[in-house]
C-alpha cells in the first residue's frame, strides 16, 4: 500500500498517495498540533498550528493541506515554527477562557475538586465539560503557552440551549469550523454556518434562530467533533465502561458503544470502525438510547389479568399459566407473533416453539408494516 | 420480498449500504430515507454533493430529497407501475438497454418488451401527473449512468400491486444491466433493526430459517430430524391474515413477542377487537403497550442493552449485540422466556444456555448462516450468504447468475389502488415516517428531549385543500376514512400535493392506523397502508391530548 517515501524530522516515512503531509505524520507517530483538522472532514487550515517546515517550499505551510510527496524532507520543529505557532496559539486563546489552562494545579485537580486558589469558584476550570478530554489542553502543553501577551476579549457570547440534546456554549468557540463543516460533509444539510466578520465572528444558524427552530436534524455529529468545550451533550455522565453493540432503532445497524455506569446506560457514542455508520449516529440513536432503557415505566414483572385487572405474579406462577392455556391450542387454532426488534436467537426460537411445539407455521411479525 | 423472489430467487438487497457511493445515479423511489434511515440518508446526500452521484427521486410527498435531487418525479400515490414502465418504453424506444445483459442473464424478455406498448408516454402523463418530458430526463438518465442504483422501502411495497411494483424496479434495473456489479442493484432498505433477521430466521409463515420452505418435503424432513418433532407441511398465515381470522373466532390463542399491531396494523380497531377475542393471549414486551394492555399474561422482556445475541441489518450484514447492563428488575431476554415455555410444554431443543448456542444451530440448519458463529462475530460482521467457517461474506448478489438462474423479466398491468378518492372521501391519506420517532413510539415517546421535537401527530395538507375546507395552520382536524376517525393538527405544507394528506403513525392519541386499508397484495399480504380515501373536516374542539 505505502508507495512514497518522505522524510519527517530526520526519520524515514513510508505513506500513500493521496495523503497529506499531517495524515502521513499521524500514521507514522508523530505528533503535530491541530485544532481545526478531523479525519473525515476535509483539510481546512483554519488554526494555523501545523504548520511546518518543507525543503524547496516557501514559507511555512499547514500540513493539514500539503499533500504528501515521494522525496519530500519535512521539520515539524523550529525556531521560525514555534514562534509563528505560539501566537496563532494565543490568538485562539485570547477567545477562550483559560483558567484551566494556565494554572499550575490542573492537572492535579480531579474532576470535582473545588479550586478556590486561582480562580473565582464559578469559573473553575473543572466546570468546563471538556476538562481532562480537551484538544485544547493537549496543544496548549505541547506549545507551551503559559500566559498571554495580548489581552483577553472577555465580551459574552451567546449560549445557545434550545436543543434537549446538546449545547452550543460560544464562549469557549475557537471558530475551528469542525461542526460547521461535519453538517456540511458529513450530514449535508447545512444548519450551520461561520457568519458574521473579525471579532463578530461566531457559528450560527441562518437567521441567527436558536437550534431547535432550523432544520437541524440533531444528530449530534457537529458535537462530537468539537475539540473543546463549546459543543456538549447536557447529560453528561462519565462511564465506568464501555460495550460495543448495535443499535435498535433502523435497519442500517449502526455500531455504537452504549456508556455503562451504576447499572444504567449512561449515553452513547459512535464506533468509528463501524463497518456501516464509521462513527456517525443519528438522533434516535445518539440521544434516543439510554432514557428508554433506563425508564421507570419499563416491565419489570409477570403480570396476570385477574377480573379484568393487571397483578404482579412470579415467573412460576405466569409460565405455568403460560403453558397451561396457550398449550391447549394447536395448529391452526394458535399463532406467534415475533418481532423485527428482537434478535435473531429470539426469533429462531420463537419460530421453533411455534413449528415443533405448536405444530403451526402460522408465525410471523411485521415486516409488511 | 415477494416481487424480487419471482424476479431473481431472493428478496433482499442486492447491494451494501457502501456502494451507494459507487452509483453514478441513485433512483430513490418510495422511501424517505432521510427521515427513516438517517446514516443512509447521510451517505446519499454527501455522494450527491461531491458530485459523483446523480439523484432521481420519485415520491408524491415533497420529502427532504428532492432538494439534493437532480430530477423529482412527482407522481400520484399508488401509480409507480405506470411510471417505472413508462420508464423502462423511454430507455427501450431510445435504444439505451443493456442488450447484452438481457441476452445473457434474462429471461422472458420478448413478452416484457411486447407489455410496454401499453404504456405510451402520453398515458404515462396522464395517470402520473408527472410531465412527458421530465419521464424521459429521467430514463435517460438512470439509463446512461453506469452504474445506477434504486433505493426504495414502503412506499413501493404497501400497496395492493406491491409485489407488482417491485417486479416493475426489478425490470427496470436487468433492463440497463444494474445488477450484480458495485453501486447498482435493487435495494429495499429494511426499517426495523432485525427485520431482515427477523425473515432471515424463518418468523414467516412458508418458510423455515434460510428461507427454505416450509411445503419442501426434503427440508421438512431436515427439520423434522433436527428438532425431533413431526411438522406441518402446509405454510401458515401472515399477520395481515391473522388478525381477521382472530376476529373471526378461528384463531384462538396468539403468543406475541415485542411488537405493537394496535398501532401498527391497518384498520387498527378492528385489530384490537380482534386481539380482544381472543382466548388467550400473552404479550413479551419491553413496556406495557397497547397491544400489552390487551393481554391475558404479559412477561417482561429485556431490552437490546440487556443480552447478547445478533442482529441481521439491512444489507444482510449479521452484527454482535452485546450485554450492557443487566436486565432491568425481573425482566428476561426472549430467547430465555421463549425456551422455558417450550420446555415446560414438554419440548426437546430448547436447552440453550446462551444465544451463541442458538447461533450454532441456526447456522448448522441454514446455509446462508453456515458460517457464522459468535467465535467469528466477535472480530468481524458477516453479510450473507456465508455458508461456511472460512466464506467472507457476500457484499454483493447476484454477480454472475441469480438465485434462481436467469433474472425474469414480467410483463406488468396497471392496478389502481383498492381505494381511490371519492366525492364522500375525496382525499388520499397516505402514511410516512418522522426522523425523532419510531414506529409506534413504544421507545421513542419515552424521550423528552425527541417529544420537544414532535410531539403530537401532524396531518401534512396542501395550504390549498386547507383553504377549500377553511383549515388553518395549527388547528385541530379530524381526518375520516371508511373504518375511522383521527383528531390531529393540521401542518399547511406544499410538501404535500394537492389531494393527498400525509400522516406518521407514531402517536397513540392519534392512531392512524384505524384509517388506513387493509386490502392486501395478493402475492406478499403487504397492506395498502400509502393510500386510503379520506375526508379532513374541522373538529370542534381539541380532543387530543400533547405532550
Amino acid at each position: 500500500m505505502s508507495d512514497i517515501t518522505l522524510t519527517i524530522n530526520g526519520r524515514e516515512v513510508k505513506a500513500n498517495r493521496g495523503m497529506t503531509v499531517l495524515e502521513a505524520a499521524q500514521a507514522a507517530d508523530i505528533y503535530i498540533p491541530t485544532l481545526c483538522h478531523y479525519p473525515d472532514l476535509e483539510p481546512y487550515g483554519g488554526c494555523r498550528l501545523c504548520l511546518v517546515e518543507i525543503e524547496k517550499m516557501r514559507g511555512l505551510p499547514t500540513a493539514c493541506t500539503t499533500p504528501a510527496a515521494d522525496g519530500m524532507v519535512v521539520t515539524t520543529g523550529s525556531a521560525a515554527i514555534d514562534s509563528v505557532r505560539h501566537a496563532s496559539l494565543e490568538l485562539i486563546l485570547t477567545t477562550h477562557p483559560c483558567d484551566c489552562l494556565e494554572c499550575h494545579r490542573r492537572h492535579r485537580c480531579g474532576p470535582y475538586d473545588v479550586c478556590l486558589r486561582h480562580v473565582a469558584v464559578t469559573d473553575r476550570c473543572v466546570t468546563c465539560p471538556a476538562n481532562e478530554d480537551c484538544e485544547l489542553q493537549q496543544v496548549v502543553d505541547y506549545v507551551g503557552v503559559h500566559k498571554l501577551r495580548i489581552p483577553r476579549d472577555t465580551r459574552p457570547r451567546e449560549i445557545d440551549a434550545s436543543n434537549p440534546f446538546f449545547t452550543i456554549d460560544r464562549n469557549r468557540c475557537i471558530l475551528c469550523a469542525r461542526c460547521v463543516r461535519a453538517c456540511q460533509e458529513i450530514t449535508c444539510i447545512g444548519t450551520i454556518d461561520m457568519s458574521y466578520r473579525g471579532y463578530a465572528m461566531k457559528v450560527s444558524t441562518f437567521g441567527d434562530l436558536p437550534l431547535i427552530e432550523t432544520d437541524c436534524g440533531s444528530c449530534g455529529e457537529c458535537m462530537v467533533r468539537c475539540p473543546v468545550g463549546a459543543m456538549f451533550p447536557k447529560d453528561i455522565i462519565r462511564p465506568e465502561r464501555e460495550v460495543r453493540t448495535v443499535c435498535t432503532y433502523c435497519g442500517v445497524g449502526c455500531s455504537m458503544y452504549l456508556g455503562v455506569k451504576d447499572g444504567k446506560i449512561t449515553g452513547v457514542r459512535g464506533v468509528r470502525e463501524g463497518p456501516v455508520n464509521h462513527g456517525r449516529l443519528c438522533v434516535k440513536g445518539r440521544f434516543g438510547i439510554a432514557e428508554f432503557v433506563n425508564h421507570p415505566d419499563r416491565l419489570t414483572t409477570p403480570l396476570i389479568r385477574k377480573n379484568g385487572r393487571f397483578e404482579e405474579a412470579s415467573w412460576e406462577e405466569a409460565l405455568d399459566l403460560v403453558v397451561a392455556r396457550l398449550g391447549k391450542y394447536r395448529g391452526d387454532e394458535v399463532a406467534v407473533i415475533s418481532s423485527a426488534k428482537s434478535t435473531n436467537e429470539d426469533n429462531y426460537v420463537m419460530q421453533k416453539l411455534a413449528r415443533a411445539v405448536l405444530g403451526t407455521n402460522n408465525v410471523d411479525h411485521c415486516a409488511r408494516l | 420480498m415477494a416481487g424480487l423472489a419471482t424476479s431473481f430467487g431472493s428478496g433482499a438487497m442486492t447491494n451494501s449500504i457502501a456502494d451507494i457511493n459507487e452509483a453514478a445515479c441513485v433512483l430513490a423511489i418510495g422511501t424517505n430515507t432521510t427521515q427513516a434511515h438517517p446514516i443512509i440518508g447521510m451517505n446519499l446526500r454527501s455522494a450527491v454533493k461531491k458530485g459523483k452521484t446523480k439523484l432521481i427521486v420519485a415520491n408524491p410527498l415533497e420529502i427532504g430529497l428532492v432538494r439534493d435531487a437532480e430530477i423529482w418525479l412527482r407522481h400520484r400515490a399508488g401509480t409507480d407501475v405506470v411510471l417505472l414502465m413508462g420508464l423502462m418504453k423511454v430507455i427501450v424506444d431510445e435504444g439505451l438497454a443493456d442488450e447484452k445483459f438481457i441476452r445473457e442473464r434474462g429471461e422472458n424478455f420478448d413478452a416484457f418488451k411486447d407489455s410496454l406498448r401499453h404504456y405510451p408516454l402520453d398515458l404515462v402523463e396522464k395517470v402520473t401527473g408527472v410531465p412527458g418530458a421530465k419521464v424521459v430526463a429521467a430514463a435517460r438518465l438512470y439509463a446512461t449512468s453506469h452504474p445506477a442504483a434504486i433505493l426504495y422501502t414502503m412506499g413501493i411495497t404497501q400497496h395492493t400491486h406491491g409485489t407488482d411494483n417491485v417486479m416493475a424496479i426489478a425490470n427496470l434495473a436487468m433492463l440497463t444491466g444494474n445488477i450484480g456489479k458495485p453501486g447498482s442493484g435493487v435495494n429495499p432498505l429494511r426499517g426495523q433493526n432485525n427485520v431482515q433477521g427477523a425473515c432471515d430466521m424463518g418468523a414467516l409463515p412458508n418458510v423455515y430459517s434460510g428461507y427454505q420452505s416450509v411445503a419442501d418435503p426434503r427440508v421438512k424432513e431436515k427439520f423434522e430430524t433436527a428438532w425431533g418433532a413431526a411438522l406441518n407441511p402446509t405454510p401458515g398465515k401472515t399477520l395481515t391474515e391473522i388478525m381477521p381470522l382472530a376476529h373471526e373466532g378461528k384463531i384462538k390463542a396468539i403468543y406475541l413477542m415485542g411488537e405493537n399491531p394496535s398501532l401498527s396494523d391497518p384498520d387498527a380497531s378492528h385489530v384490537r377487537e380482534a386481539m380482544q377475542r381472543l382466548d388467550f393471549f400473552v404479550v413479551q414486551d419491553i413496556f406495557l403497550s397497547e397491544t400489552a394492555r390487551l393481554a391475558d399474561v404479559v412477561l417482561p422482556a429485556a431490552s437490546f442493552a440487556e443480552k447478547d445475541g445478533t442482529f441481521t441489518n439491512t444489507e444482510r450484514r449479521v452484527q454482535r449485540v452485546r450485554k450492557a447492563i443487566e436486565p432491568v428488575g425481573d425482566s428476561r431476554p426472549d430467547w430465555w422466556i421463549t425456551c422455558q415455555i417450550a420446555k415446560r410444554m414438554g419440548a426437546k431443543g430448547f436447552d440453550f444456555e446462551s444465544p451463541a448456542q442458538i447461533m450454532a444451530e441456526i447456522a448448522r440448519l441454514t446455509p446462508s448462516y453456515g458460517g457464522i458463529s459468535f467465535d467469528r462475530l466477535e472480530k468481524e460482521s458477516l453479510q450473507w450468504p456465508c455458508p461456511t467457517p472460512e466464506h467472507p461474506g457476500t457484499a454483493i448478489l447476484h454477480t454472475e447468475l441469480f438465485s434462481r438462474g436467469k433474472g425474469h423479466f414480467v410483463a406488468l398491468d396497471y392496478k389502481p389502488p383498492a381505494e381511490l378518492p371519492d366525492a364522500e372521501y375525496p382525499l388520499v391519506l397516505t402514511t410516512d415516517r418522522s426522523l425523532f420517532h419510531y414506529h409506534t413510539g413504544t421507545m421513542t415517546r419515552k424521550v423528552k428531549g425527541l417529544n420537544l421535537f414532535r410531539k403530537e401527530e401532524l396531518v401534512a395538507i396542501n395550504p390549498g385543500d386547507a383553504a377549500g375546507l377553511g383549515i388553518a395552520d395549527g388547528e385541530m382536524v379530524r381526518v375520516v376514512s371508511r373504518r375511522g376517525r383521527v383528531t390531529a393538527k393540521a401542518r399547511l405544507t406544499e410538501a404535500s400535493p394537492p389531494g393527498t394528506i400525509a400522516m406518521t403513525f407514531h402517536f397513540a392519541e392519534s392512531p392512524t392506523n384505524e384509517l388506513t386499508n387493509p386490502a392486501f397484495d395478493p402475492v406478499a399480504k403487504t397492506p395498502e397502508l400509502k393510500v386510503a380515501a379520506v375526508r379532513v373536516e374541522k373538529a370542534e374542539r381539541a380532543a387530543v391530548a400533547t405532550g
